[in-house]
Parts: C-alpha cells; sequence; structure tokens
C-alpha cells in the first residue's frame, strides 16, 4: 500500500478510462462533452502505457505515447471541425436532437 | 517514497475527482476547465514517475493546445449553459442509464482482472528491446530513438497532423458572399491587348479614359 507499484497505475488508468466510458454512455448534453470524454480515453491509455514503460524498463512505450497525444490532437482539431459544420446546419448539438443518421 | 506515495494519492485523486466532474457538470464550459486539471494533475504524475519530457509535452499539447481549442469551440456554439439536462432523456424512458452503467462496470472488471493477471505472472513482458538508461535524461534518450529507430513513424504522425489541418479548414470553409477577392488565374492569363489600350490624343485636348 505504502510503495507505488505498477498496479496503483494501472487501477487509475482503468478507473479514468471507465469513467471516460461512462460519459460516452450517459451524455446527453452535447457532443463536445463526449469528445471531451474520448481525451480522457485516451488519457488512460497514456498513463497504462507509461506506467509499464517505466516499471519495465522499456521506452517504447514512452514513443507511442507521443505518437498517441498526436492521433489526439489531430481527432480533436477533427472532431471539433465536425461539431462546429453540423451546429452550422442544424442549430444544435445536443445528442438526443441528431438523429440525421437515424441510428 | 513516503513523499511520492503521498503525491500520488493527492494527484491521482484529484484526477478522478476532475475525471468524473468532467463528465457530470451541467455546464460545458465546467467540464473544459475540469478537463484541464485533469490533464495537469496526470502529466504531474507522469513528471513523478520519471518520464518529464511526457508531462511537459502533455502539458503544452494537451493544455495549451486542444483544452483551448475546446474552449474555442464551446465559446463559438454557444451551448454553455444547458440547465436541466444532467443525463435527462426524453424519448427512451432513461433506460439507458441502468444500461451504460453496466456496461462501464464490466469494463471497469475487465481491466481489473487484466491488472491481477499481470501481477500474478511478473515475467510476462519479458522482450526488453530499448532500455532506459540511467546515465542520460529522459528527453535526451526519447530523442535518440524517436529519430532514428522511430523515424518513419515520426514522419507519418507529422503527415497526420498535416491532414488534420487540412480537413479542419476544408469543413468549416465557407463561401461569402459579397468578399473582393484575388483571382491568380485572371491575373496571370492577361494579355497586352486587354491591358493596354493606345489612344489617339488631340493636340491642346485632354483625352477621356473609360468613357
Amino acid at each position: 500500500m505504502l510503495s507505488i507499484g505498477l498496479g496503483h497505475y494501472l487501477t487509475l488508468a482503468a478507473i479514468i478510462f471507465t469513467i471516460g466510458v461512462v460519459g460516452i454512455f450517459l451524455n446527453r448534453k452535447n457532443v463536445i462533452v463526449i469528445l471531451m470524454s474520448i481525451e480522457l480515453i485516451l488519457l488512460a491509455v497514456n498513463i497504462n502505457l507509461v506506467a509499464f514503460s517505466i516499471f519495465i524498463n522499456d521506452l517504447s512505450g514512452q514513443i507511442f505515447t507521443l505518437f498517441i497525444l498526436t492521433v489526439a490532437a489531430a481527432e480533436a482539431a477533427i472532431g471539433l471541425a465536425i461539431i462546429v459544420v453540423y451546429f452550422r446546419n442544424s442549430d444544435t448539438i445536443r445528442v438526443e436532437e441528431i438523429k440525421n443518421l437515424k441510428g | 517514497m513516503i513523499a511520492h506515495t503521498v503525491f500520488f494519492y493527492i494527484f491521482s485523486l484529484i484526477a478522478i475527482v476532475s475525471a468524473v466532474m468532467v463528465t457530470v457538470s451541467k455546464n460545458t464550459v465546467h467540464s473544459v476547465f475540469f478537463l484541464i486539471l485533469d490533464f495537469i494533475s496526470i502529466s504531474c504524475l507522469f513528471i513523478m514517475i520519471g518520464a518529464e519530457f511526457l508531462g511537459m509535452i502533455m502539458l503544452i499539447v494537451y493544455v495549451g493546445a486542444v483544452a483551448v481549442l475546446f474552449l474555442f469551440v464551446v465559446m463559438m456554439l454557444n451551448v454553455a449553459e444547458q440547465k436541466g439536462q444532467w443525463f435527462s432523456s426524453r424519448w427512451d424512458g432513461g433506460t439507458h442509464i441502468p444500461v451504460g452503467l453496466l456496461v462501464s462496470l464490466i469494463i471497469f472488471f475487465e481491466l481489473i482482472i487484466v491488472i491481477g493477471g499481470w501481477k500474478y505472472k511478473p515475467d510476462l513482458l519479458n522482450s526488453l528491446s530499448i532500455n532506459i538508461s540511467t546515465q542520460v535524461t529522459n528527453t535526451r534518450s526519447i530523442g535518440n530513438v524517436l529519430y532514428t529507430d522511430y523515424i518513419l513513424l515520426f514522419q507519418i504522425s507529422g503527415m497526420i497532423l498535416l491532414v488534420a489541418m487540412i480537413g479542419a479548414i476544408v469543413l468549416t470553409y465557407r463561401e461569402r458572399a459579397g468578399v473582393k477577392r484575388q483571382s491568380y488565374v485572371k491575373q496571370i492569363s492577361r494579355e497586352r491587348s486587354e491591358g493596354v489600350d493606345l489612344v489617339e490624343a488631340e493636340r491642346n485636348k485632354g483625352v477621356k479614359i473609360d468613357a
């Protein structure tokens, strides 16, 4: 309990991942919060990679975290651009009113 | 060691609480602020564990760019205040809430089981490829590997960023009416015959152009 090991970091990552998934499932406000939940999930994955990288003494995990950061930034930019275009077309981004895909 | 433990618990508690607040806060601007707090505490954890380059990059990229991008979009779209819509559902009678919680709990326990599997078989991952040296700094060792072994992935990630930038511009581009703009084709394909006009001038009289 007193010395912080790999399990602590993995548990933290699991909790944050689950909170992100809950945010995606239960959100009814707007799509921006869903994008933020996706960022939380990517953050949890980054915590896992960095923790494994440190505890098994291998640098590859940190390199991959760097690439995940890049892809997350690109994804956020594209997602927000799509949201802006959708809001311009239909004046709402509330989740329950987005029904154009008939989902 | 005690200080490390205490700080780990403090930062992880802040991270978890702010992650919950991202999900449940009614105001979207508050969600963005809690997202920033989450990223900052996680980057503090990264710096504590010894991945200081990633912690700093996390601060720069997430707090400096992504979160500010979120803030800009929230302000532009004017969706900040939406009262009384906290997990409310209008059509399906709220059945998505228990189902979502159930699936999330299952995911959480699966992740915990994975951690347990790693704990009871510690030699599961035994293929070391790039050892972390204690002599050089974290930033230097990442740079040594990133520009040599991972150069292809590095270039591809740059290309991904370029494509994302072009895509965001193309998606949000809107043609406005009544804006005067330069036409390169018209400028380049201009001929002498349409540009120069020879006028026969009479003596002691002015010349009227564009009559």
